[in-house]
């Protein structure tokens, strides 16, 4: 079973603060991390390796520095990394990440199963694991918690709104995976020594066979026109009184707002 | 493809330098002039354009090389996607189809629906009709009565290739972010994710999709200038349903998609359903959530009768979920569910940057925590410092006072 995963480094969210006087984020010397998510689709994968063997390839396109991402991947187990990497890929939108992506995938070629996470923490748009599914031609199952291979199939539980459901589907597909899926280990010292010395392989455009107009900006179906800081909200109210006081002044204030 | 300063307009004021996200610019000093010049790290820029936003002097600019390949001119009217689930209209559809008709309005061109499902799906055209649809395009097929990615993706591609919209909205639920995901590829459509709000350029005629990132700390406009259609998800309860108008007519197109034999390569197997769900999170108006402070599982009755008096859903933080206190359907927060009700009503939740990203665009936030510090109180609408164990039931019962 050869199975590709997918991350993305994306800065840790539970440091991004927004600078009071210019309300702007403060992203200096805020930490790089590996997607949460991500982390879950290399446990996931790790998991299938122990019981079906074969080997796990992490992918990323990003930066020099998303090599970082990959050493925790190393760090966790993966048995690859690759790094997709080159200014032709600046710019990305999901449609062009979602082909680079896929044609790293077809360069690699011989696998059973792509995995990513669910969605990235910064841009939460949930799209570019089906997007590669699709450049692929091959099945994708979305937002799974159980993933289990049998032979040439693989029978996937999802997390719904309400429910969950379950499917099957042939191998190769893409899967993509949420929190509960499992608890992605801890990198092992043995892992990190591993890490520590581990080259990162980079592939360049050139590498990956992509064709040019689907790179990048140009490739790029949406545009970013303009970014800005959402108005702050009003500062909120304290309730201070006793407590029968304040149930009925809160009261008050909802039905104010005619919410009930 | 480029980003560039234009060193004659630079002033080397650095507001560039703070609206960088990744911290590809640095001041230099240059020959001439006390006035420092920004210089772009072209290793580091992702080209997302929060610099172009910030420059008061119009003095850095990114420029894309590309020119439209299609012929815009044939994609015409706002297309609504109507999910169903279990031969039912989701509210989310109407929702879009209010906010569809402004858009329409403003293009002066129609606004359709369309709607996939199995023989018995007939009936809900009506509904559509009556929320504002001037046409209804309806596939029926057995491989559509239930949502499957790659048959649905088939017919509403073929659909698409066919009647050429200009504008298709999805809501941003799991079927409607599965769907377009893989739609947009299949059409060469721009996609984006999560929008709340929607407006038209008044001179290029072009949709402008603003959306929330970076856990709502940012907000950014995108446009999907040279390709069609301009396609975009919106989660339930962004926009209000439109009035009803009963009886209400339209043009119902039937069209009946060719689904092949390997779009059926995926199979649903079973439905397990969550017997603790009453009231679906993504779709409440009201959300009442407990966090650590509950204690213990048999104290989410407390949460639970409240939610049941003002007929509101249960929510969750991740720490109750990880206990065990209650499913991971409940969760609200980074890895679990994005919600904005109308009212949220905060109990023993501290407020991690997790659980604000999932909640603080709620109209109104009501937070009930022992700790006055608890970072929860910073984006409450309404704070009350006090012990839930004891405001939780009191408000129950006031409410129920009040209506009996």
């Amino acid at each position: 079973m050869n199975i590709i995963v997918c991350i993305k480094q994306v800065p840790e969210t539970t440091e991004v603060k927004i600078n009071p006087e210019t309300n702007t984020l403060i992203r200096e010397g805020v930490p790089a991390v590996v997607n949460p998510f991500d982390e879950n689709a290399i446990e996931a994968a790790l998991k299938i390796k122990e019981k079906h063997g074969g080997k796990v390839t992490v992918i990323t396109m990003g930066p020099p520095q998303a090599a970082e991402a990959l050493k925790t991947a190393i760090a966790m187990g993966a048995d690859d990394v690759v790094l997709v990497s080159d200014r032709a890929f600046a710019g990305s939108d999901t449609w062009a990440t979602s082909y680079t992506l896929a044609q790293t995938i077809k360069k690699l070629g011989d696998y059973q199963l792509i995995l990513c996470g669910k969605q990235a923490i910064d841009g939460d748009t949930a799209q570019v694991g089906p997007g590669i599914a699709e450049w692929l031609k091959i099945p994708q199952v979305t937002f799974a918690v159980k993933v289990e291979i049998d032979g040439t199939k693989v029978k996937v539980e999802r997390m719904l709104e309400e429910v969950n459901e379950v499917v099957e589907a042939p191998l190769p597909a893409v899967i993509t995976v949420v929190k509960q899926i499992n608890e992605p280990r801890m990198p092992s010292l043995r892992g990190m020594m591993k890490a520590k010395k581990a080259e990162v392989k980079t592939m360049k455009a050139a590498d990956i066979g992509a064709d040019k107009k689907n790179l990048g900006l140009d490739g790029s179906p949406t545009q970013v026109v303009k970014i800005f800081t959402p108005p702050p909200k009003g500062g909120g109210e304290i309730l201070s009184g006793d407590p029968a006081e304040n149930v009925a002044k809160l009261i008050g204030k909802i039905k104010e707002r005619k919410i009930i | 493809m480029s980003i560039r300063v234009i060193a004659d307009k630079c002033t080397g004021c650095t507001l560039c330098v703070k609206a960088c996200p990744f911290a590809a610019i640095t001041m230099q000093p240059r020959e001439g002039t006390p006035k420092k010049l920004a210089v772009i790290d072209l290793d580091k820029c992702t080209l997302c354009g929060a610099c172009v936003s910030s420059c008061k002097f119009d003095a850095i600019e990114i420029k894309a090389e590309k020119e439209s390949s299609q012929d815009l001119s044939h994609f015409k009217g706002v297309w609504v996607f109507a999910e169903q689930r279990e031969g039912k209209i989701q509210p989310v559809a109407y929702e879009l189809l209010g906010e569809g008709r402004k858009l329409a309005e403003e293009l002066k061109t129609d606004l359709s629906a369309v709607l996939c499902g199995g023989e018995d799906i007939e009936e809900e055209v009506t509904h559509l009709f009556a929320y504002g649809a001037d046409k209804v395009y309806l596939m029926h097929h057995d491989e559509l009565k239930d949502y499957k990615s790659l048959p649905y993706t088939r017919a509403i591609a073929e659909l698409i290739t066919k009647y050429k919209p200009e504008i298709f909205l999805l809501g941003a639920t799991t079927m409607g972010r599965d769907l377009a995901a893989r739609l947009a590829i299949r059409v060469g459509a721009g996609l984006t994710a999560d929008c709340t709000g929607l407006s038209i350029d008044p001179e290029k005629k072009i949709l402008q999709q603003t959306r929330p990132a970076f856990g709502g700390n940012i907000m950014a406009t995108i446009i999907s200038p040279n390709n069609r259609p301009q396609m975009a998800t919106v989660r339930p309860k962004v926009f209000r349903k439109p009035d009803k108008q009963e009886g209400k007519k339209g043009e119902l197109i039937k069209f009946s998609p060719i689904i092949s034999p390997e779009d059926l390569a995926v199979k649903l197997i079973e439905i397990i359903k969550d017997e603790s769900i009453k009231v679906n999170l993504a779709e409440a108006e009201i959300i009442i959530s407990g966090g650590r402070g509950i204690g213990e599982a048999k104290n989410f009755k407390l949460i639970e009768d409240l939610a049941r008096e003002l007929g509101g859903a249960v929510g969750a933080s991740r720490a109750t979920v990880d206990a065990g206190w209650i499913s991971a359907h409940h969760q609200v927060g980074q890895t679990g569910k994005t919600v904005a009700p109308k009212l949220y009503i905060a109990c023993g939740i501290s407020g991690k940057i997790q659980h604000l990203v999932g909640m603080q665009s709620s109209d109104t936030i009501v937070a009930i925590n022992k700790d006055p510090d608890a970072p929860i109180f910073k984006v409450a609408t309404y704070g009350i410092v006090g012990d839930l164990f004891e405001y939780v039931p009191m408000l129950t019962n006031k409410l129920k006072e009040i209506r009996g």
